[in-house]
This record gives C-alpha cells, structure tokens and sequence, in this order.
C-alpha cells in the first residue's frame, strides 16, 4: 500500500497531443452522436445515421492527412505508449476509407432488411475507432484494449440478423472463439510482463533477451500472444471460425470482417514483431513460417470445394491470409525486415480494395437472385455486363494476374522472400508460387461462370445498383486498377510505412 | 513471498479453463472456462507485479477485470439469443453450417 502511495505522489498528467488524437476523437464523437440522434429520430429517419457515419470517417480523413503533412514525423503520448508514426497513418487511412466504403455497402442493405438501423451504425464505427486505436497502441494494455474494443461490436454485428439461426451461430461461433483467443493471448502477454517487468513494447524488446538468451517461458509467452493474433487474423490451425462467420453473418459485416478486422490484427502482429520481439526471431520465425504455408494451403484447398460464393471468399480471405503472413516469416532476417514490412503494409492495401470490391458485386448479384450459390452468376455478363466485368477485375487482382492491383501486392510479398537469401525463404517462396496456381482454380469457376455459362432461372432483367453500392464499386475498381497500372502510388505509401522506434534489420 | 505457488496456482487455473473451454458443451459452463483463465491471467499479473514491484500490472488486471464483464454480458447476450431461437444451449447444436 505505502508502494503505491508512492507511486500515486509521484504522477504527474501526461500531456495530451490532442492533433494526433484528432482522428479517434472524430471518431468517438461521431459515435456518441449516431447512438443520441438514434434515441430520439423518428423510423422513417433512420437513413440520416448512415449518412451521419459515413461523414463522421470522411472527417476523419481530414486530421490523417493533416497529420501526415506536419512536420513532426513521429508524435508520441503518455510515455510513448500511443504512438503517431507514418505507418499508424497509413493504416488509419485503411481503415477509415474500407470503413467508409462498407458504411456505402450497408446503407442499401439494411433500408431493405428488418434491422436495428441505429445500434448497427454505432457498433460499426466503435469496431473502426478499435482498430485505429490499434494502429497507435506501443504497449500490451493498450493493444489490449483496442483488440478487445474492436472484437466486441464485431461479435454483435456478426449475430446481428436476431431470427436467423445461421446469423446467431456465426455470432456464437465468433465471440467463443474470439474471446478463447483473447485469454490464451492475455496470458502469453502476463508471462511476457512477468519475464519483462514492463508492458511497454520497445521496452520488452530490449528487456527479452537482457540475462542472455531465453527460457521456455519466454517462448512460452511469445507464442501465446501471436496464437492470440492467428484467431484474429484467421490463419489455420486458427481458423476454425471464419467460414461459419462469414457465411452466416450478413454479407457487408462479412465484408468488414475480412477486410478491416483481418488488417487490424496483422497490423497488432506487426507491431509486436517490429517492436517487441526484434531479439527472439528464433522463437516467432519458425511458428509464423509454419502458420503461413499451412494458412495459404489448407484456406486455398478447401475453398475448391465451395459451393456458396461467400463461403468461397472466406476461404480464399483465409489463405489471402497465409500470403500477408509470408513476409513476415522472413522479418527477422538481416536485409529483409524493411521489404517485409513495405510488403505487408502494401497487401493490406490492396487486398483490403480489391476484397471489398468482391463484396460489393455479391450484394449487388444477390440483390436480384436471393442466392448465395456460385451458379447464381451464371450467364451474368449477358444481362449486367458492367457488374460482369468488375468481378473478374476483382478475382483477376486476387489471383494476382497483372496488370491488377494483386499482382503488385504478390510481387513484393515474394520479392521480401528472394531478399531474406535464406533456405526457408525460397521454400517459402515455392509454397506461395504453387498456391497461387491453385488459386486460379475457384477463381477462375466463378469467372466460366460470369462468361461462359446460361443464366440459371433464364430471367435476364438488368440488375439495378442502388447509387450507394455503385459508388463503393467506382472506389475499389479505381484503387485495383490504379494500384496495379501505377504501382508507384502505393508503393509510395507502403515505403513511408516506419514504426517508430522498431528495430528494423 | 511464495511466488511459485501463486504462479502454479495460475498455470492450473488456466489448464482447468482450457480443458473446460474444449470440453464443455454447454455454452454457459464455456463461458465460465474462459472466465478462469482470465482470472488466471489476473493471478499471474498481480504475481509478477508484485514482485517487480511495479504497478503496470496492477492496471492491466483492472482492464482485465473491466473487460472481461463487457464480454460476458455480450456473450450471455449471444447464448439467451440462440436460446430464443433453438431452445436449447449446448454448442453442438450450432450447426446449420459446416465444411
């Protein structure tokens, strides 16, 4: 107690750099507003939050770019454990505009179905301020929390059609398996304070390996906590969850999913690797090498088999997964650690693009063919041929055939492997080749379908996109094919991706 | 201070809470698992801090703490939802999807 007394004389507030905190507080204010106006507008007014939200992570924007204008390139809070740096605002500026473009993919939607218009606006844009919190967290309790503030509204989103059976038990199976994940990744990151005495990261870097070497409690925690990030990122054997959640959730909080709470957690996984265990890559290089071939092929394997086109994507955003993850098996290595980094941060631009841009042709297919089955896009370039068309743009990018988006995102992630000059690398490397040809597979069905065969019902009336869904359509097709054609452009914003105070090799 | 009893207290907790989180077929006895291995984890932080004789472990088993009741009310919110519509909560009846 007198310890404490001590402690509690000695505090002094932490000064507060309320420019940098700009884009959350934006956020968190745009959230209360959304859950007050809710209470009191009338039903037929409802469409106005949509609008509310949408505006609230366009602001949002504003501070990001600000930020990455001003000349103080790092800002650091409460003792560097909120941390402005080049990389938390590229990733801010993901998740603000994939934010912005599922705000679009939802609007339609939910005018149309029986839902809870006002709490799903607000758990939509707590999941987001989540995961820009994520971007700035430089310590354990901090990530925590964000993972924590990120997951919970996401696991009621995922339940959110309240009647349906399939939509509760994606919920069930997401919030079980998530919150399993969170503990066992609590109590990796308490051995790791344990072994550490501290929660900062770049203080458990240097404090990992300071008696010399390490136990098997040090390997004990860092394994914990990345099998904590796996779940979240889906990587097999952690990906139990994913198909059932993506199927049975509605289809644009499946296209957050996969997308936004997807790069949250490889952005955590980044973070860790860069900050907090630079020194002990012979525990995590192994476990992240095995993770990621098994993620690419198993996720790549079973989507071969789907018949559901959105349990198809869930699988092919499982082994999408496996691909982010490559690099980051070859991070620790001398030479690699920058390309790795460029390498992930760009996939996560590109994937999240061209992945929303999937998601909003499905909602807009399924809008008039009430399917969820792969034939359902049977004979769809002869009655919609514009939606025809974006489809296979998007699959194009996925597979990775240039001049697509996915195709830069895959150069690089293999260009980190061929610099690391490792065996593992190159093995690594092999795996990737062989899984993308594999790939080609499911995404190539559905493109025979889209071109080649009859529509199914023999109905050929125009599909009718709502403006909303064609505007979140113009912005993804114009990143895929601005990001494959100009590689330049986001290579510019992957290459200013540096976390402060990481140990880089 | 018995630091090794307390921290073999915590290892068994969490042992005991993974065994019940893959074991139990009851969604609410789950949800009771996972919560000993949080509390476990909190065993484990005030360990060490004490120890260390820092108070970062003291704040993070707060937001622990705090946390935690968040998820539990969202869970049981979840488990009465499945209840409403399958009358029953046992988590091999969730299947509507699979492979």
């Amino acid at each position: 107690m007198q310890h404490l007394n001590i402690l509690v004389a000695q505090w002094v507030a932490p000064t507060i750099d309320y420019h940098g905190l700009a884009p959350e507080l934006v956020v968190a204010g745009g959230l209360c507003l959304v859950l007050i106006l809710d209470l009191f507008i009338d039903e037929r007014k409802k469409w106005l939050l949509s609008v509310i939200s949408s505006f609230t992570l366009l602001a949002a924007m504003i501070p990001v770019v600000t930020l990455a204008l001003s000349d103080t390139s790092v800002r650091s809070m409460i003792g560097d454990r909120y941390v402005v740096d080049s990389f938390s605002l590229v990733m801010k500026g993901v998740f603000l505009l994939s934010g912005y473009v599922v705000v679009l993919l939802s609007s339609s939607h939910l005018e149309e179905g029986e839902y809870w218009r006002g709490e799903y606006w607000f758990l939509l844009l707590s999941s987001l301020l989540g995961m820009l919190m994520m971007t700035s967290s430089r310590d354990l309790v901090s990530i925590f929390v964000a993972l924590e503030l990120l997951s919970i509204p996401a696991y009621m989103l995922a339940a959110w059609r309240k009647r349906d059976p399939k939509s509760n038990e994606a919920g069930v199976k997401y919030f079980m398996l998530g919150v399993f994940a969170s503990a066992v990744m609590l109590y990796g990151m308490s051995l790791l304070y344990g072994v550490t005495n501290s929660t900062l990261l770049v203080d458990i870097a240097s404090q990992i390996t300071a008696t010399g070497g390490f136990s098997s409690v040090h390997a004990l925690a860092v394994v914990f906590v990345i099998v904590g990030f796996a779940f979240k990122v889906s990587a097999v054997p952690f990906h139990t969850w994913a198909p059932d959640t993506y199927e049975g959730a509605p289809t644009p909080v499946t296209a957050f999913l996969s997308v936004a709470s997807k790069a949250a957690g490889f952005v955590a996984l980044v973070v860790l690797i860069y900050s907090a265990f630079p020194l002990v890559q012979s525990i995590w290089q192994p476990f992240i090498w095995v993770l990621s071939a098994l993620t690419m092929t198993v996720g790549n394997v079973l989507a071969l088999r789907q018949h559901n086109i959105v349990r198809m994507i869930a699988y092919s955003s499982i082994s999408q997964g496996g691909f982010v993850l490559m690099p980051l098996a070859v991070a620790g290595m001398p030479g690699a650690g920058s390309s790795a980094l460029r390498a992930v941060v760009l996939y996560m631009i590109i994937y999240a693009a061209t992945n929303l841009g999937v998601f909003a042709v499905i909602l807009a297919v399924s809008r008039k063919t009430r399917s969820g089955e792969v034939t359902s896009f049977g004979g769809l370039f002869s009655y919609a041929p514009t939606l025809g068309v974006l489809m296979t743009i998007f699959l194009a990018s996925l597979a990775g055939i240039p001049p697509l988006g996915g195709w830069i995102a895959k150069f690089a992630a293999f260009q980190a492997l061929l610099q690391s000059q490792s065996t593992w690398g190159y093995v690594l490397g092999v795996v990737g080749a062989v899984n993308s040809v594999i790939a080609f597979g499911y995404y190539g069905n559905v493109m025979r379908e889209i071109w080649m065969r009859p529509v199914p019902d023999g109905d050929t009336t125009p599909i009718r996109t709502p403006g909303s869904l064609g505007l979140a359509l113009g912005i993804t097709t114009v990143a895929t094919l601005t990001f494959g054609i100009f590689p330049g452009i986001a290579l510019h914003f992957a290459d200013l991706a540096e976390i402060a105070g990481a140990v880089i090799r | 201070m018995f630091v090794n009893q307390f921290l073999f207290l915590a290892a068994i907790l969490f042992c005991i809470g993974v065994y019940g989180v893959v074991a139990r077929k009851n969604a609410v006895l789950v949800l009771m698992s996972i919560e000993l291995i949080l509390n476990s984890v909190n065993i484990n932080l005030l360990t060490f801090s004490l120890r260390n004789g820092s108070t970062d472990g003291h704040t993070f088993a707060l937001y622990i703490i705090a946390v935690a009741a968040a998820e539990v009310g969202v869970g049981l919110g979840l488990v009465l939802l499945v209840y409403r519509n399958k009358r029953s909560i046992s988590v091999d009846d969730l299947s509507e999807m699979s492979g």
